[in-house]
């Protein structure tokens, strides 16, 4: 795809104390995209994750947005440059409903009164926009949707903002079989639309679903990053597993030194 | 989004109240009981003293009740907000008494005027909350033990002021009539009437705008019951309020709402405004409901907790100045022994959940009522101290372990 992308890292280096997590990772996302990211546990997924989201400073590397380099110094920078990440454990408050779900942290206001015409108005229209036909009521708490409705929640929240960049971590790993449909039908559907979305996943048929590229971490290192229409199924595994697959990934034996 | 975008038509074309009453039987079988517990423990308790003892019932009685119980449903709105955030205040009972001890000796001793005295003793509360919260916030020291540390400091802190435990007689007019003068019957009466109207109107503006913009709005049926219900009760507490109650009426006459019952009144409309309808009020939830899911919406969950203990020590200062009021005096007891009890007791009688999240400001005053009905009943029924704080240990126990159960039940349902 010639499209320049949307979301670029370089160099990304992250430590916590003595354990390095992070070496030099690049990351491209390019809009209307499904990236998937992929790797086992602890390779360093989910801190990538969280460095793109403001929520870890990066130790060095550089942050490009749109083409610019961007500073990102906690989760509000990447909201406002229109980063939104969508967490494993959804990071939905149960005691409150979908509506005040949707719009915590950024609360439409007359004056000081809470807008909730207004944000009833907006959720809706972003849940038909999804085609979402799963919620009876807007004024339903949390706590009483099922894991796939929650998971259409957190989505929702995250493109409700005109988001650029949609990340969602594990979406479909607590779900069932049609519920898991659901969700990765609507992860195509927010691609479709134009965003660049990233999908952390384990689940290899998740990722051949819906992905249009593939990024695989090994040992806190980037082995390779593709499109999935050009590798197989063991191909990723094998990137995954060893950090190479044949010509693909780390060339220099198990990339632990450097 | 099908049901919400086309709102519910009744037959008369107006939204149907019957889905209402089926959402709250259901809210209620999942475990979210509300104020029903409070509601029906208060309508018991209330029968079978009145049953049992005549006098409970008289207008003296009644106006007392508000009295005794005044103090402490304050200080239970402002934990509220501490126990939204799944925290505990246990020195709540001690900062009322610090404040009112700074009130005493600044008023009595120093000979300040009412309103600077008192503007010392709420400033004394907030920067005490401010303390307070800022050790739990930061520095990340569990709310339990902060404010257990500062329940026993708070008490010497009171000793202290007080020189080693001298009694402060209150002589200032304007405090002492918070809590022992009355309104004006004809006032009483504008008052219920204004209250009644307003909230009649915002009810009605809000149905009328929800349903010019297709929103499901709540059905007419329903804001007449609501509007009823507080103008019933509010009229009837108006006129019992109003009866004659000096024992010798043509010495003294006593009669008239206590003023300090529009004093709660209009902390309890603030406080439910500040945690229904402002951003402000919606972060506490959410930082009581997922504190980490508030965290990564951007909110300063650190500055949501510190506020949440100045408003707790600032309400705990007003229960103080009104503590004061009542007893014409200030002394080593003022805000100590039963009171931080009663005031946690009365937020977890009224529905407020211990483990956060679930609660409104109504709740104090609900619980602190059942609180004060269990006291001054058994008062009347000649029972001694020892029975009452036992009877009132059970019943917070048994509105803790209400909590605990509908929690329960609320996470089987999946409503937790």
């Amino acid at each position: 795809m010639s499209q320049a992308p949307v979301l670029d890292l370089r160099g990304i280096h992250k430590s916590f104390g003595p354990v390095q997590v992070l070496h030099d990772v690049a990351f491209s996302v390019y809009p209307g995209e499904v990236t998937a990211l992929v790797g086992d546990n602890g390779a360093g997924k989910s801190t990538l994750v969280k460095c793109i989201g403001g929520i870890y400073p990066i130790d060095s590397g550089e942050y490009f947005f749109e083409g610019e380099k961007v500073q990102v110094g906690g989760p509000r920078d990447a909201a406002a440059l229109g980063v939104e990440i969508v967490y494993q454990d959804l990071a939905l408050c149960d005691n409150l409903d979908i509506v005040q779900n949707m719009f915590l942290g950024r609360e439409r206001r007359s004056g000081l009164i809470l807008d909730e015409a207004t944000m009833e108005e907006l959720a809706a229209r972003t849940l038909d926009g999804l085609a979402v036909r799963t919620v009876t009521s807007l004024r339903q708490r949390v706590s009483s949707l099922s894991g796939g409705q929650r998971q259409t929640v957190a989505i929702a929240k995250a493109v409700l903002w005109n988001s650029k960049v949609v990340i969602l971590d594990e979406p479909t790993a607590a779900l069932g079989v049609a519920q898991t449909a659901q969700v990765l039908d609507l992860v195509r559907r927010l691609a479709d639309r134009g965003l660049a979305v990233v999908l952390i996943s384990h689940n290899m048929n998740d990722v051949f679903a819906v992905s249009d590229r593939v990024a695989a971490l090994y040992l806190g290192r980037m082995a390779a990053q593709v499109k999935t229409s050009e590798v197989t199924h063991s191909q990723v595994v094998e990137l995954i597993t060893a950090g190479r697959s044949g010509e693909l990934g780390l060339q220099n034996g198990n990339g632990a030194t450097s | 989004m099908t049901t919400t975008m086309v709102p519910e038509k009744g037959a008369a074309g107006a939204p149907a109240i019957a889905p209402h009453v089926r959402g709250y039987v259901e809210r209620v079988r999942g475990g979210d009981l509300g104020a029903l517990p409070a509601v029906t423990g208060l309508v018991v308790l209330c029968a079978v003293f009145s049953v049992l003892r005549p006098a409970f019932l008289s207008p003296i009685n009644f106006a007392n009740l508000f009295t005794q119980g005044a103090a402490v449903a304050i200080i239970a709105m402002g934990l509220i907000f501490v126990l939204l955030l799944g925290e505990i205040d246990l020195s709540a009972g001690f900062a009322s008494g610090v404040c009112a001890a700074v009130l005493g000796v600044l008023l009595t001793n120093e000979g300040w005027p009412w309103y600077a005295a008192v503007l010392a003793a709420m400033a004394t509360g907030a920067a005490i909350g401010l303390v307070l919260g800022t050790l739990v916030a930061k520095l990340g020291i569990p709310s339990f033990v902060v404010t257990l540390a500062a329940f026993l400091a708070f008490q010497g802190v009171v000793l202290l002021l007080l020189k080693e435990g001298t009694n402060i007689s209150i002589r200032d007019q304007t405090i002492l009539a918070i809590a022992n003068k009355n309104m004006p019957p004809v006032l009483g009466w504008v008052c219920v009437a204004a209250g009644v109207l307003a909230y009649a109107a915002l009810q009605i503006m809000q149905a009328r705008r929800r349903t010019a913009r297709g929103l499901s709005a709540v059905p007419t049926s329903l804001i007449a019951f609501r509007v009823g219900t507080l103008a019933v009760i509010s009229g009837v507490a108006v006129f019992l309020l109003n009866l004659e109650r000096s024992r010798n009426a043509a010495i003294v006459s006593l009669k008239g709402v206590p003023i300090v019952v529009p004093v709660i009144v209009v902390l309890l409309v603030v406080l439910t405004f500040v945690l229904q309808r402002t951003a402000y009020g919606r972060h506490i939830y959410a930082v009581g409901g997922n504190a980490e899911a508030a965290r990564r919406a951007g909110i300063n969950v650190d500055r949501i907790r510190i506020s949440a203990f100045v408003i707790c020590s600032f309400m705990a200062s007003a229960g103080g100045v009104i503590a004061a009021s009542r007893a014409n005096s200030v002394d080593p007891n003022t805000g100590g022994s039963n009171v931080l009890l009663f005031a946690v007791g009365a937020a977890v009688i009224g529905g407020t959940s211990l483990f956060g999240g679930k609660g409104r400001a109504l709740d104090a005053l609900l619980g602190g009522a059942v609180v004060a009905v269990i006291e001054n009943g058994m008062g009347l029924m000649g029972y001694t101290s020892g029975v009452k704080y036992a009877v009132t240990g059970c019943v917070l126990l048994l509105a803790a372990g209400v909590d605990a159960l509908s929690r329960k039940r609320a996470a089987a349902t999946g409503r937790r």
